[in-house]
């Protein structure tokens, strides 16, 4: 599904990627740890070219989605970005109602008459487990919603474009233990249709939702393998540093 | 351990330097207090003028009905646009103007006296002749004693015929007009246009500024928009007056450059880096993570900017255009130079009007301080200093005015 | 249209109208500069006009425009400066300096011809100064004072509250500590308030039209009760009153070179100084 050969990545004369080359397969939960600054957010942020939006960057080695190279020329980015969502640490709804927000990417990419817009919002909301919680106030602002809805509505809103990968960079970081608690059952659930990587500073959450995690430090991927695996017997000495707590 | 003498000392070095900063920061608002005393009180002060000039009055024929005339029937009279008594409710005679000094052509000095003291009394004469006569005379020569003489009442000039003049004919005589429509009517189409021009330019320069350019394009721009709002008002009125109001006269083949349209023109490019940088301030606000969120989904850098950012900035690109108005509205000299200062109600764009900054600065220099000429100038600042409050004041509300924060 | 064709539009519309506005101030100052440079020379800078102004030099009203910048100065950047410092230093975040901040703000978007007005009821009438050098640099100073205040405050404000709170720690009271530590540390933004505030001054005319600028007065002034000419004005007067306009155009560009000049000079040295003392203070 996702495969990156080599990647080495460049803010200026600083390396942050360091010949970074693993496969991701599809409808799995990839988790991505790490001390902070080790590049986990970084390499997520390469999946839909978000690290194009800064400038003075550098990137070598290739990096495929359905084994097609996403830096190649012929590549559009706003069609890459349409089929591969992303979360953000914090939630960012649009300054506009909830359901112009989930609207947004339909809108923006002509995907739809208004019928049509109106039922994907509709099946996004119950995708995203808020549509009990929202249909109500559909015409509200985002901003009246709480921390935990705002993020599913977040999510709700990559759904609504119908990616085939969702990335979710520390989705949870921002919101209490409930509201991270159903934003990890919502992953469970989406895991049927969709493929997702997500970062995160929490080794348990890793631990609860991934089937696969990856361990950076420094800009290296340093151990890649199932999650049990890592969490149980990790190979590296590192790697088992990290998750006992002793550094990070 | 405090003695007596630490503090004395105390109070010497803090507390009177700190009531003397108390004092300077009070220093703006006091400025204020004493620009709206200072204004008001010599604005207002017009209305307790009388309507016909100050030391002189009308006198009729005391047979004649008419029992007052308003100084707009006063200012017909004597334009001989009003020929007819019965125009203005009296009998059906025509009328019959005698200016004071018409008086030395009828008699000779040793008739009228030593020291022209049999003066009043010749009027007198001239005025009992004449029963479909209205004479302008100065107070000191009216023939108060004699018998066919009536003094028509002097009215104080009223306030509604001030707001709702549409004549601005501030030196006529015997009666002034003070209409301020005409100054209204010509500031407000110079202003309007000034923002018709600059909004879409500077806003669309604003977007090119935050959105497009790259840090070193910026990094040269920015302060090139700045340099444009150094430039002294009275250059911008030179370029206007040397530069542009030729060429406008010559591709519209009009009699004058010398137009409203001109002084939206220059209006429009001082006006600019205002509109500018309050834009680009707001649209660099908005958050990165809006914008992430929006690329993320596909849409692109335009969409992202239209649907977005414009949007999110959209109460600092009011704020902009506001206080875009308000620089407009007050801006004197560039006008003044280029507009061409017809006081007349202006019926297209491209002929010249007055605006209120610019009647003020043409004016005042010829009205005799204290005057009802001089009073009608400071009234036209109070209405200035009341429209720039009223934009200053909404522009903070409105650039205050911002989405409700994600909780 | 698809999305990509619209965005390509967008863009270049976006790019053109940036464009017109740089090309509107080239031209511009291209104009002034470009027919100015040919008048300026010596002796223009330093004789006065003769000839019913057609001819000779704006000497007087250079020395005028000096005059009022430092009358203004003097007047507005003590009273500016101890504002801002009891704004920022002493008056707490209360509506006391709420309602201040919104005053100063009010007072800057003043139209100039209103201070014109204003000074000439106050300083020329009721003071009884008459049209004087004293009535104009009141009356410019007042315009400039918002000015001086807004950046004398972001200059305070710019001073970590660190450097207040060693002070403090060390026993200074407030006064001193603002004398011995916050004063120096935010001098040079200080200075380029003041910078911004002389270029500002120098090329108003509407404040000096009734205040004290003199249509034609060949002879230097004596006292601050003297009339000068000042170069605003005489480009107003000769651009548009003069005793033979077509004559007087080569002395008309000149002066508004002369004036631009001025002007921007300031401008440019305060963005550069802004510029190079801005980092210098976040650096410490």
């Amino acid at each position: 599904m996702i495969e990156t050969q080599n990647i080495n990545f460049y803010y200026g004369d600083f390396q942050a990627l360091k010949n970074i080359s693993m496969k991701m397969d599809a409808n799995t939960v990839t988790a991505f740890i790490g001390p902070s600054g080790c590049g986990k957010s970084t390499f997520l942020r390469l999946f839909n070219r978000m690290n194009d939006l800064i400038e003075n960057t550098r990137l070598t080695g290739t990096c495929l989605l359905n084994k097609e190279n996403i830096y190649h020329k012929s590549i559009q980015v706003d069609e890459l970005r349409k089929k591969v969502g992303m979360v953000f640490q914090k939630p960012n709804p649009f300054p506009k109602s909830v359901f112009e927000n989930v609207a947004y990417g339909l809108r923006v990419n002509n995907m739809g008459n208004k019928s049509y817009i109106a039922q994907r919002v509709e099946e996004s909301l119950k995708a995203a487990a808020l549509w009990d919680e929202v249909k109500d106030k559909l015409k509200k602002s985002a901003f009246e919603l709480s921390g935990g809805q705002q993020q599913r509505l977040c999510i709700a809103r990559a759904l609504a474009v119908s990616p085939s990968v969702l990335l979710m960079d520390e989705p949870a970081s921002a919101l209490d233990p409930i509201s991270t608690s159903k934003i990890e059952e919502l992953i469970h659930l989406l895991k049927q249709k969709y493929t997702i990587v997500i970062v995160t500073h929490n080794m348990q959450q890793a631990a609860r939702v991934s089937d696969k995690t990856g361990f950076f430090m420094l800009g290296e991927l340093i151990e890649f393998n199932d999650t049990k695996k890592i969490f149980l017997n990790p190979e590296k000495e590192q790697t088992q540093n990290y998750i006992t707590g002793r550094f990070g | 351990m405090r003695t007596k003498k630490s503090i004395f000392f105390k109070i010497i070095t803090e507390r009177i330097p700190e009531f003397l900063l108390g004092i300077s920061g009070s220093l703006t608002s006091l400025i204020i207090l004493l620009i709206i005393v200072f204004l008001f009180r010599e604005g207002f002060g017009l209305f307790s003028n009388p309507s016909v000039e100050k030391g002189y009055v009308l006198c009729v024929h005391a047979s004649n009905p008419v029992e007052k005339l308003n100084p707009d029937q006063i200012k017909q009279l004597f334009d001989s646009e009003i020929t007819d008594w019965k125009t203005v409710d009296g009998d059906d005679l025509p009328v019959m103007l005698f200016r004071f000094d018409e008086i030395f052509s009828l008699y000779s000095d040793e008739e009228l006296g030593e020291n022209y003291s049999l003066l009043p009394q010749k009027l007198g004469e001239v005025i009992a002749e004449n029963p479909n006569i209205i004479a302008f005379l100065p107070e000191q020569y009216v023939p108060r004693t004699a018998e066919w003489v009536k003094i028509l009442p002097s009215e104080q000039i009223r306030v509604a015929d001030f707001f709702t003049g549409k004549d601005w004919l501030p030196t006529a005589t015997p009666s002034s007009l003070y209409g301020v429509l005409p100054l209204i009517a010509g500031t407000l189409l110079v202003s309007i246009f000034a923002i018709l021009i600059a909004l879409p330019l500077g806003l669309g320069a604003a977007v090119y500024l935050s959105e497009l350019a790259n840090e070193r394009t910026r990094k040269i721009l920015k302060p090139m928009t700045e340099l444009l709002a150094g430039i002294p008002s009275v250059v911008y009125g030179f370029f206007g007056l040397a530069v542009l109001a030729p060429l406008i006269q010559k591709t519209l083949n009009l009699p004058t450059g010398e137009t409203a349209f001109t002084g939206s023109v220059i209006l429009a490019v001082m006006a600019l880096p205002t509109i500018i940088t309050i834009a680009e301030d707001a649209m660099r606000n908005t958050p990165r993570a809006m914008r992430e969120a929006s690329l993320a989904l596909g849409g692109t850098q335009w969409q992202t900017i239209y649907k977005v950012v414009i949007p999110y900035a959209s109460s600092g690109i009011t704020a902009a255009a506001v206080l875009g108005t308000g620089r407009a509205i007050g801006e004197t000299m560039a006008v003044l130079m280029v507009t061409g200062n017809a006081a007349v109600i202006p019926h297209s764009l491209f002929e010249p009007v007055r605006t209120i900054p610019a009647a003020i600065a043409a004016e005042l220099g010829e009205a005799p301080a204290g005057g009802a000429h001089y009073q009608s100038l400071f009234l036209l600042g109070c209405i200035l200093f009341v429209i720039t409050m009223l934009v200053s004041v909404s522009a903070e509300i409105i650039s205050k005015q911002k989405y409700k924060e994600a909780v | 249209m698809n999305k990509k064709t619209s965005q390509t539009t967008a863009f270049w519309i976006f790019r053109l109208l940036g464009i017109i506005v740089v090309g509107i101030l080239c031209w511009i100052l291209g104009f002034i500069i470009f027919n100015g440079m040919g008048v300026i020379n010596w002796e223009f800078l330093t004789t006065a006009p003769t000839e019913g102004m057609t001819a000779g030099g704006i000497f007087p009203a250079i020395v005028g425009t000096l005059c009022l910048v430092a009358g203004s100065i003097v007047f507005a950047f003590p009273c500016g400066v101890m504002s801002a410092i009891y704004m920022n230093e002493y008056a707490g975040n209360g509506w006391i300096v709420k309602f201040i901040r919104i005053m100063t703000n009010n007072l800057s978007s003043i139209p100039s011809v209103v201070f014109g007005l204003f000074g000439m009821a106050l300083f020329v009438n009721t003071l009884g100064f008459g049209d004087s050098i004293l009535a104009g640099s009141l009356t410019l100073g007042l315009l400039v004072l918002p000015l001086i205040i807004r950046t004398t405050e972001e200059a305070l404000k710019a001073i970590p509250d660190a450097y207040r709170t060693g002070s403090f720690s060390l026993g200074a009271s407030k006064l001193q500590t603002i004398r011995r530590v916050v004063l120096p540390v935010a001098f040079p933004n200080i200075i380029t308030g003041l910078i911004l505030s002389i270029g500002r001054v120098s090329g108003e005319t509407a404040p000096i039209l009734f205040t004290v600028a003199a249509y034609f007065l060949p002879r230097l002034p004596g006292s601050i009760f003297d009339q000068v000419m000042a170069l605003p004005y005489h480009l107003y007067v000769i651009a548009t009153s003069g005793t033979d306009i077509e004559a007087s155009r080569p002395i008309a560009y000149g002066t508004a070179l002369v004036l631009i000049v001025i002007v921007l000079s300031m401008n440019i040295l305060a963005s550069i100084m802004r510029r190079y003392f801005g980092r210098k203070v976040k650096t410490n």
